[in-house]
């Protein structure tokens, strides 16, 4: 009799304790063994691997400094090439000042504008589309690309060179950049400034008023409501400068356009 | 109980050792726990942790890749201290001295390095997950902005090291890196505004971080210090308070 019991009894033990491990709060292992040995191994294989990458590869040491020789190209350590590459588009105080607080603060304030509940804990490219769209763009599309044309396509005299290109230090690309305004016919300096900063101001304006029709028709009034128009002004504030980046790179490209505004103290 | 275990016993149950030692290797539950709460750097962990967070595949291992990454130039570059001299007349003479001259000289060189490198790389992976997984949602958000920071440091931890080889690469790269400072608006000799405050070359931001109007020995000096002891110090108290808030706020995952 006790015999025919105790199964039961064991039975009904297990799928309580099963019940227990699915519920809320009880999925958690001990972190000693599970959680140390994976960061063991991941440890053990990372110094085996830079040993072995360090016993083979020497890191770089050129010639004693030289003030007095100035390499050509110049190039900056390889994480600040795709800011160095806007120089191309851009004057130094946008390109390694103001940009670069930009990225900063836009990576900053992410998790204050982002309120989208869901998404939290797990990979999903269906619940946050648009976050995660926006962070390839930033990411993948402007900051690392821009990182390799820096590093690998740009030779003496920052000139676009290809892999296979052997690089000549005396070659000379005529400078055919214009401005804007220049393009529209202005030719007087005043008029072409101010034409270059109603355009600049437009930019920004119509970027920000179509980006806030653009969510009310995506996502609808109340979610506009909800998102605030703090968060909004700054997320589209941030997005448009981030697009004027890319419409500037496509501006220089195909229509060699140097400026948009140009004054004696900034350009644009 | 053979000798060995004789001896074994004895030292195990020694006042000394247990002085030191407060549990052995049983794998009970209540020794796992011991293992994690009792050990100063393993309780930077919680002593249970969910499931999906021990699995690779889930955190790539990135965070902790970028901080393995800080120990080894920690560690390699507290040897490379030993023999280098901050000073433009030695500095590259010792870069060589380290190459032909110094035991394993070379390859803590070489891990420094790359190291250096691996580390800016991994905390890019670490910042790209950690934005996929959504894991700087509430009530994670200022961990993501101490992160963000952290990302920083990195940069600049990287970025005055390049200088101290004190070679052709690292002088120009550090003068064409740092070209944003005269460019600064206002506070520039050569960005816009530059007039309200007067600056020059030789009294603007960029000098004030090169201690000159150009890559120097002030400049030397100084980037030594940022990159041996200013920011070094500074990346570990933001480490602490990173790991101290993934402790708190525990491990993002799915909602149960």
């Amino acid at each position: 009799m006790a015999t025919a019991v105790k199964p039961a009894e064991t039975g009904k033990r297990v799928e309580v304790s099963i019940k227990k491990a699915i519920g809320p709060g009880d999925d958690k292992v001990h972190t000693w063994p599970h959680l140390v040995r994976a960061e063991f191994l991941c440890c053990v294989i990372i110094m085996i691997l830079m040993i072995v990458w360090s016993l083979g590869v020497d890191a770089p040491l050129e010639e004693p400094a030289n003030p007095a020789r100035t390499p050509n190209p110049s190039k900056a350590p390889w994480y600040f090439l795709g800011l160095q590459e806007m120089l191309v588009f851009f004057d130094p105080w946008h390109a390694g000042v103001v940009l670069p607080s930009f990225i900063i603060v836009g990576l900053m304030v992410i998790p204050y504008i982002d309120i989208n509940p869901k998404g939290n804990g797990y990979y999903c490219f269906e619940d946050r589309k648009w976050e995660i769209l926006t962070f390839y763009f930033g990411f993948h599309i402007l900051w690392v690309s821009l990182i390799v044309i820096g590093t690998l396509l740009r030779g003496p005299g920052w000139n676009w060179f290809w892999p296979w290109e052997k690089w000549d230090p005396h070659l000379v690309e005529a400078l055919t950049n214009i401005n804007l305004p220049y393009l529209f016919g202005i030719r007087d300096y005043f008029w072409s400034a101010i034409f270059g900063l109603v355009v600049s101001v437009l930019f920004v304006v119509v970027g920000m008023v179509g980006m806030y029709a653009w969510v009310v028709w995506l996502k609808g009034k109340e979610f506009m409501e909800r998102w605030g128009m703090t968060r909004f002004l700054i997320t589209s504030f941030l997005f448009v400068n981030m697009m004027a980046v890319l419409v500037k790179m496509l501006l220089r490209h195909l229509l060699n356009i140097k400026y948009v505004m140009e004054t004696p103290w900034i350009n644009i | 109980m053979s000798w060995w275990e004789d001896v074994k016993q004895q030292i195990t149950e020694s006042p000394v050792w247990k002085s030191i030692f407060r549990h052995g290797y049983d794998d009970t539950p209540r020794n796992r726990i011991l293992m994690v709460s009792g050990n100063v750097w393993l309780h930077l962990h919680p002593s249970k942790v969910r499931r999906h967070a021990t699995r690779m595949r889930f955190t790539w291992c990135m965070g902790g890749i970028t901080f393995l990454m800080f120990l080894i130039t920690v560690v390699t570059g507290v040897y490379l201290m030993f023999y280098y001299r901050p000073v433009t007349q030695y500095a590259y003479a010792d870069m060589k001295y380290l190459e032909f001259d110094m035991p394993f000289g070379v390859v803590m060189r070489n891990m420094h390095r790359w190291a250096a490198h691996g580390m800016v790389i991994a905390v890019w992976l670490h910042m790209f997950r950690v934005f996929l997984t959504g894991s700087y949602k509430p009530p994670r958000e200022f961990n993501w902005v101490v992160g963000v920071l952290l990302l920083v440091l990195t940069l600049l931890l990287s970025f005055t090291g390049y200088l101290l080889p004190w070679d052709q690469l690292a002088i120009w790269a550090v003068t064409v890196g740092s070209n944003m400072g005269r460019a600064t608006p206002v506070l520039g000799h050569e960005g816009p505004f530059k007039e309200i405050l007067g600056v020059n070359p030789i009294y603007d931001a960029r000098a004030f971080l090169f201690g000159g109007g150009e890559v120097g020995p002030a400049t030397l000096m100084r980037f030594y210090i940022l990159h041996c002891i200013f920011i070094p110090l500074v990346t570990s108290l933001f480490l602490a308070v990173h790991f101290w808030r993934i402790r708190r706020d525990g491990f993002s995952g799915p909602a149960l």
